[in-house]
């Protein structure tokens, strides 16, 4: 027997329409442009066949196009596998499936697909936002999967919104249920580590007059800082990372450094030791960023003789470590010659006015100390500036920033002074990191983002060791007391999340960051290890696979049953007639006003009684009273114009 | 009020002073097509009323006074040989009538009783093998004294339950004593009421009742009454499911009466101490129980839902 489908209402079809279109918008900007058209294309084309009730392509034809999208995807990303490959793929069929969406059986399909591409786009973006715009997705595909079971005509569209809202609100216990307690695998939430490979802004190994000053127009966080010791000030924070030793008169490299010999690990304790958690954002190199000096580095780390962290794989995941500063320090009393050597090597040929200066420094000084400090006073005494839109510098970069522009940013002032300290016979190397950082009063902890970029420079110094000298606090202290924002004049570039100004905004900006902060925690950061620690803190004794399993199972149906009860009970008690709720309200008014309602009290009698009572609301009252008795036991019952009207005069009644 | 029944109602009331409320309820019980029964003292105006309404209504008339040696032929009627013809012929009775007022029906033998009531609730005798039908309408008024005069057969109660409404008369106020004592002869006036219906008209009208519309939530209500009877301690019995049917009938006569196409709670509650009253028992075992106090005592308690 031939059974044939009823056929879709137009209304029910452009509803899922919209819903798919709501899933794939945020993939329009990350698909081919071919594929997001054919995508637009389908979802209209289906769109004007649903409202013009126009028969849909035949089969023949739609396996036509299901092999040349495979063949397309092939051709675009050269396989058919892979992240993007596959969501486009999903895409691309989802759209052709739209041209046989016929019954209802169809449309369940295209749900289910909905779901799955939600799923998807947490493959590319893990944050709150897209967290909650996939949650709108899944509420309104789940309002239209409801919408298709009805029979007949289903009701209003809030009416099913309300309904799948509810649904997904009875789901919320269990999804947290499942979230805690279903056994982790390592690797992140949503491991998909190719995501991390992309341009990814910070720190490099490599350092060129305007790569620090384009950084710092990222308001991108480069690390968060919870301090388990009290925080110092932030001036006194230089974030270490890439220390630079060879320069080309142009840029400056970082090279090789070789490992600190174990025994010059002192792990030191006392004053002026802090002890800080630092969250990193993943930016696939390997440094590891901890404040000047890093006392004891966190497990599964490297530390070079010139004191930079590295990690043993590059960061392409948030990642946790603790660590210790000691913020007072003394480092390379006994630097190597091949080192000394290596701090003073200049490149030929560039900069001759430079030379010519140190050299007269190195004459008139034969104390390094007195040649740090007169180049300082250079500094200082001639009319420096400190900007982010530094003039472009030509081959002698160093010549034309000292003696003709005398405009820039913290790496032209290192680059220019580490340059005359070794042509004036003072090893010098270029440290590059960040300094200072915002302190989030909400969520107590430091912010540190990629404009609070900085480079300062390392002098050598005969029994002294390596001492840091930031040239950029000679010139603009703002910038080291009180952050990037203070130093810059009004009307520089600077991002919008640095700004300081506007008080509302910075509490916004707080608050922003620590809801990040929180959910990198504890959402996308909740790994086994954690997991594991919760649940044995909870008292479950050891944490094991089959011990998860059983404390799953147990919450599982300890939430559906007070599910169960709450929603029994519901059931339960009887439906309120709205018109009967509006009744009770319009009498608690009443009651205010010391003129309550008598249970047995019908409508009539009561209007009578209130308008005895308060002749000033008869008009009202009376209004109200005869649209109530029409509503509740008249014949235009569920006229919903009148109701609304009752609505209405109830809300507005003020006895 | 319902523009067809106030000249009715009017014109009863220059007759019988005083008791709007008595008449209404009596034109009420008539256009649910329910039978009324009249408990007071002799005197107070009962054959007034049924003879004033039926006049009114122009309908025909005929009064029965029930006696402790009635016999059910005096009600019904009987079969006479007649010679000529060399026949029975039927000879209808006093129940014959679209009006009939039973006077003192309490005074009468179970047997004639029950003659009555069977054709008050079938709307037809049968007699010698042959069944009549009534006239349409068909009305009866009961009339019963106290009963704890001597002399009596108290109705029992499934009698009792026959009658859409009990009322009682009471006497009138010294305004309305007045103004009878100071009018003419009632029976003149009766004599001299013009009719304002006839039958056809009425039966439209009772027809009309029936279409009154009840709401779902006022049948909660009515459910909401019944359940209570049922449940409170006060009651020997809770009220039938055609008590609840007769309730329901009321009010929508008394909503008729009022010009509304809809029943509305104070309809119910209008008509409840007179369909109800004479249904309730006190579980207490007291013989007489004022279920009047207690019809207005269950409508404070049980809520409009």
């Amino acid at each position: 027997m031939k059974v044939v489908a009823p056929r879709l209402s137009t209304g029910r079809v452009l509803a899922l329409l919209g819903c798919i279109l709501l899933v794939l918008a945020p993939h329009a900007t990350r698909l081919p442009l071919w594929i997001a058209a054919v995508a637009a294309w389908s979802l209209g084309l289906r769109a004007v066949f649903a409202w013009r009730g126009w028969g849909l392509p035949k089969t023949w034809m739609l396996l036509i196009l299901a092999a040349s999208a495979a063949v397309g995807i092939w051709l675009s990303y050269g396989q058919l596998f892979g992240r993007d490959a596959a969501v486009a793929l999903l895409i691309l069929m989802l759209c052709l499936k739209l041209m046989e969406l016929r019954a209802e059986r169809d449309a369940y399909v295209l749900i289910l697909l909905g779901y799955f591409l939600v799923i998807t786009d947490f493959l590319y973006s893990q944050s709150i936002p897209t967290a909650l715009y996939l949650l709108i997705c899944v509420w309104f595909v789940t309002a239209c999967l409801i919408a298709f079971q009805y029979r007949d005509r289903p009701p209003r569209p809030t009416a099913v919104l309300r309904q799948a809202g509810w649904m997904l609100a009875q789901a919320a216990p269990l999804m947290l249920v499942f979230f805690l307690l279903f056994p982790r695998v390592q690797g992140p939430l949503w491991g998909f580590p190719q995501a991390a490979y992309g341009a990814v802004s910070g720190l490099s190994d490599t350092m060129a007059p305007g790569s620090l000053s384009s950084l710092s127009l990222s308001d991108d966080v480069a690390f968060r800082v919870d301090f388990t010791t009290p925080p110092p000030t932030p001036a006194r924070l230089y974030w270490r990372g890439p220390v630079m030793w060879d320069f080309d008169g142009r840029t400056w490299r970082a090279g090789d450094s070789a490992p600190l010999p174990l025994a010059e690990e002192r792990p030191q304790t006392g004053q002026d030791v802090i002890r800080y958690v630092v969250t990193l954002e993943p930016h696939n190199l390997r440094w590891l960023f901890g404040a000047d000096l890093p006392a004891q580095r966190p497990k599964d780390s490297l530390l070079t003789h010139d004191y930079q962290m590295f990690a043993l794989r590059p960061v392409r995941q948030r990642m946790r470590y603790a660590m210790s500063s000691q913020l007072n320090y003394r480092i390379g009393l006994t630097e190597s010659p091949r080192n000394i050597e290596r701090a003073l090597r200049l490149p030929q040929g560039f900069n001759p006015r430079s030379l010519e200066f140190a050299r007269q420094l190195q004459q008139a000084h034969p104390d390094a100390k007195e040649i740090v400090r007169n180049a300082l006073l250079l500094f200082r005494e001639k009319p420096f500036f400190y900007t982010l839109v530094p003039p472009e510098l030509g081959r002698d970069s160093v010549d034309e920033f000292l003696f003709t522009t005398r405009r820039g940013f913290c790496e032209h002032f290192a680059s220019s002074f580490v340059f005359l300290m070794r042509a004036a016979g003072v090893p010098a190397r270029i440290v590059t990191g960040y300094q200072g950082g915002v302190f989030n009063p909400i969520g107590a902890y430091l912010i540190v983002r990629q404009s609070e970029a900085h480079a300062w420079a390392e002098v050598w110094l005969d029994g002294e060791g390596w001492v840091r000298i930031d040239p950029t606090a000679a010139v603009s202290p703002q910038r080291i007391e009180s952050g990037i924002a203070a130093a810059m004049p009004l009307g520089e570039p600077l991002p919008l999340m640095v700004r300081t100004d506007n008080a509302l905004l910075r509490q916004l900006r707080f608050g922003l960051d620590a809801a990040a902060n929180g959910w990198n925690q504890w959402v996308l950061g909740y790994t086994p290890e954690r997991q594991l620690r919760i649940f044995e803190r909870v008292g479950f004794g050891k944490a094991n696979w089959q011990n998860l399993a059983l404390a799953l199972s147990a919450a599982t149906a300890l939430v559906l049953a007070v599910l169960s009860v709450l929603l029994l009970r519901k059931l339960r008690r009887p439906l309120r007639d709205p018109v009967q709720v509006l009744w009770d309200d319009f009498s608690r008014k009443l009651s205010r006003r010391g003129l309550p309602r008598r249970p047995g009290e019908g409508p009539v009698d009561y209007v009578r009684r209130v308008t005895a009572g308060q002749p000033t609301l008869a008009g009202d009252v009376a209004q109200i009273g005869a649209l109530y008795t029409r509503l509740r036991y008249g014949a235009s019952s569920g006229n919903a114009r009148e109701l609304a009207e009752l609505r209405r005069r109830v809300r507005a009644f003020r006895p | 009020m319902n523009p067809e029944l106030k000249p009715v109602l009017e014109a009863i009331g220059r007759i019988i002073l005083g008791k709007d409320h008595q008449v209404r309820l009596t034109v009420a019980c008539l256009l649910a097509r329910g039978h009324l029964l009249i408990e007071d003292l002799p005197g107070v105006g009962k054959t007034t009323l049924s003879h004033a309404l039926a006049r009114a209504l122009g309908l025909d008339f005929q009064r029965v006074q029930f006696t402790s040696d009635l016999l059910p032929a005096d009600i019904l009627g009987v079969s006479i040989f007649d010679r000529e013809q060399s026949t029975f012929r039927f000879h209808p009775g006093p129940v014959f009538s679209q009006v009939v007022l039973a006077d003192e029906v309490n005074r009468a033998t179970p047997k004639a009783q029950s003659a009555l009531l069977e054709a008050m609730e079938e709307h037809q005798v049968t007699i010698d093998g042959e069944t009549r039908r009534l006239p349409e309408p068909f009305f009866v008024i009961a009339t019963q004294n106290p009963s704890h005069q001597i002399g009596t057969f108290p109705l029992p109660e499934s009698q009792l339950d026959r009658f859409l409404m009990r009322i009682r008369l009471g006497y009138p106020d010294a305004a309305a004593e007045r103004a009878l004592l100071a009018g003419s002869e009632r029976r003149d006036l009766i004599e001299h009421l013009a009719p304002a219906l006839d039958a056809a008209r009425l039966a439209g009208l009772q027809q009309q009742v029936r279409k009154i519309h009840a709401a779902p939530a006022l049948l909660d209500y009515v459910q909401a009454l019944l359940a209570h009877t049922r449940r409170s301690p006060d009651f020997a019995t809770g009220l039938s499911p055609r008590a609840g049917l007769s309730l329901l009938n009321a009010a929508r006569a008394w909503a008729f009466l009022d010009g509304r196409t809809a029943v509305l709670p104070e309809d119910i509650q209008a008509v409840l101490p007179s369909v109800a009253g004479h249904r309730l028992h006190n579980a207490h075992g007291l013989s007489r129980f004022d279920t009047d106090d207690a019809a207005r005592a269950l409508l404070a308690d049980v809520a409009i839902p």
